[in-house]
């Protein structure tokens, strides 16, 4: 098939950028959204140009790291990553819009790719358990109730690939956020550090400059992992439990 | 008092003030519907009621400041919200596509300004009666201010019935998001809890429209008359 990319070009961080049409041209329906890209990406090579640069890892929906806004949905039309977006998913002849996730806190680096540091940064304001190392103890000396475990585990789910804050009107960080404080929240091992956690991590993510939730839940229906907007009203609860505790103890 | 300000200063905490606010409006716009549905009463039921109201006296006076604490603390909160909104994303997209923001989700900063003016003409219009100063002399045969009266001759003008028709729909337009979001904002929410909160809120808000519109509605066709 062939299709007619709108792709935003920009050299680095400093320099405007532009949506710029390119061709695409020969593409098998197999293919998968980034080895559209890899195939346009030759075409450029050979004649000259620059490859259009995108990030990609994994390239099977776990990593995180493909990202794009395709026709104004993060990671396109279908509930997965990019790299699980299939061609045959778009119509011969169809004109394509590619542009970077858009937030202040993603600054474009290059072309498609955009910086999510700032979602490591809350990661390691208190996105961890401060664990003993060394010999694991009986399982069984942890009883988790089943619907903490499932309720964790879909909460852990979150590959952190920015999605939400892409489709948020808001640029808000909130379901990640939400995905992370849940699942530690939920789990005996996460007990410890449950009001330092919520605290940490939301002034972080305020200082990184994420917008509010409106709780238009764009973030839930664009999540390749699934995170429900149930986190959000967690991590609403958790903040404003543990900044209590804070105030009185 | 840090952690405190710290909390009002952070996301989590302004958008608790909104969604309280909103509450306790909410928890006023329900109370004045069910005062004034009383109009389908007759007028002795309205003016007694009104009447009652008055009585409180200073106590009436705490109920109007506090209302209007929370006016103000629900604007300035959603203000400096939209503004943050707005400064976390300075370069847009060229094509957007939404999946689930409602109509009246997207809408609410025009909805809630649209109400404040509301807000404001109908004190002029029946509190202060700066529209109508003949409002203001307006007794029934007991002496009382006579508000089943001034509210026939208000509505009788179609100007003033549409108006309120269309302010009360801007209203429950605002509810129609506001009354499921405020229960996620307070993390009263949970996949079991969800459909209660949005189905519930949609079915309030309607109610809310169909009752206070029915005032109007039924004086321009003269099931209501003096
Ligand atoms: C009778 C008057 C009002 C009532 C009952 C009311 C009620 C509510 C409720 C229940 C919410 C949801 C809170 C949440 O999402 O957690 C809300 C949000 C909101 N209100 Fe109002 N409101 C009123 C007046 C106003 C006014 C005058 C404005 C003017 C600016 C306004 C602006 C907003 C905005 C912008 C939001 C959304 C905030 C956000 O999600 O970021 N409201 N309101
Ligand atoms: S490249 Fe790893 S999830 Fe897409």
């Amino acid at each position: 098939m062939n299709l007619h990319l709108k792709v935003w070009r920009q050299k680095d961080a400093k320099s405007p950028g532009q949506l710029v049409p390119i061709e695409a041209r020969n593409i098998p329906e197999d293919a998968s959204f980034l080895e559209m890209l890899d195939i346009v990406n030759d075409d450029l090579t050979v004649k000259g140009e620059e490859p259009i640069a995108f990030d990609h890892d994994c390239r099977e929906g776990i990593c995180g790291t493909c990202s794009l806004s395709i026709n104004g949905l993060p990671h396109g039309p279908s509930e997965t990553t990019t790299c699980q977006l299939y061609m045959r998913k778009f119509k011969d002849g169809e004109t394509i819009h590619v542009e970077p996730f858009r937030a202040k806190t993603f600054p474009v680096v290059r072309d498609l790719i955009v910086d999510r540091s700032a979602f490591d940064r809350i990661q390691q304001a208190g996105g961890f358990i401060t664990a003993r190392a060394g010999s694991a103890q009986d399982a069984n000396c942890l009883p988790v109730p089943k619907v903490a475990a499932d309720a964790a585990m879909e909460a852990a789910a979150c590959i952190g690939c920015g999605a939400c804050v892409a489709a948020c009107p808001n640029a808000s960080a909130m379901l990640f956020v939400g995905a992370k404080v849940s699942h530690l929240a939920l789990l005996p091992q996460g007990q410890a550090e449950r009001t330092s956690r919520a605290l940490k991590m939301v002034r972080t993510m305020d200082e990184e400059g994420f917008g509010n939730c409106s709780n238009y839940l764009e973030c839930e229906a664009v999540c390749p992992a699934d995170i429900p907007a149930s986190v959000i009203a967690r991590l609403n609860r958790e903040y404003t439990v543990a900044s209590c505790k804070d105030a009185v103890c | 008092m840090n952690s405190i300000s710290s909390y009002l200063s952070s996301s989590i905490g302004r958008k608790w003030i909104v969604a309280l606010t909103g509450l306790g409006l909410f928890g006023f716009v329900v109370g004045h519907l069910i005062g004034n549905l009383q109009v389908f009463l007759g007028p002795e039921p309205l003016n007694r009621y009104a009447l009652f109201l008055q009585s409180l006296g200073e106590l009436l006076w705490v109920i109007r400041l506090g209302l209007l604490a929370m006016v103000v603390a629900h604007i300035v909160f959603t203000i400096k919200l939209r503004m943050e909104n707005r400064a976390a994303r300075p370069v847009g997209y060229a094509v957007t596509n939404r999946r689930a923001a409602t109509f009246p989700a997207r809408m609410m900063t025009l909805s809630g300004l649209m109400v404040l003016c509301f807000i404001i003409f109908h004190l002029l219009h029946f509190t202060a009666h700066k529209i109508d100063p003949s409002f203001a002399h307006m007794t029934d045969a007991m002496g009382r201010h006579d508000v089943y009266r001034m509210l026939i001759l208000g509505f009788q003008s179609k100007a003033a019935s549409t108006f309120y028709i269309v302010a009360v729909g801007l209203l429950a337009m605002h509810l129609n998001h506001g009354i499921g979001s405020l229960f996620q904002t307070l993390g009263l929410n949970s996949a079991k809890l969800r459909p209660l909160w949005e189905k519930g809120g949609v079915a309030l808000s309607w109610l809310i429209f169909l009752g206070y519109a029915s005032i109007p509605v039924a004086v321009l066709t003269g099931v209501l008359k003096l």
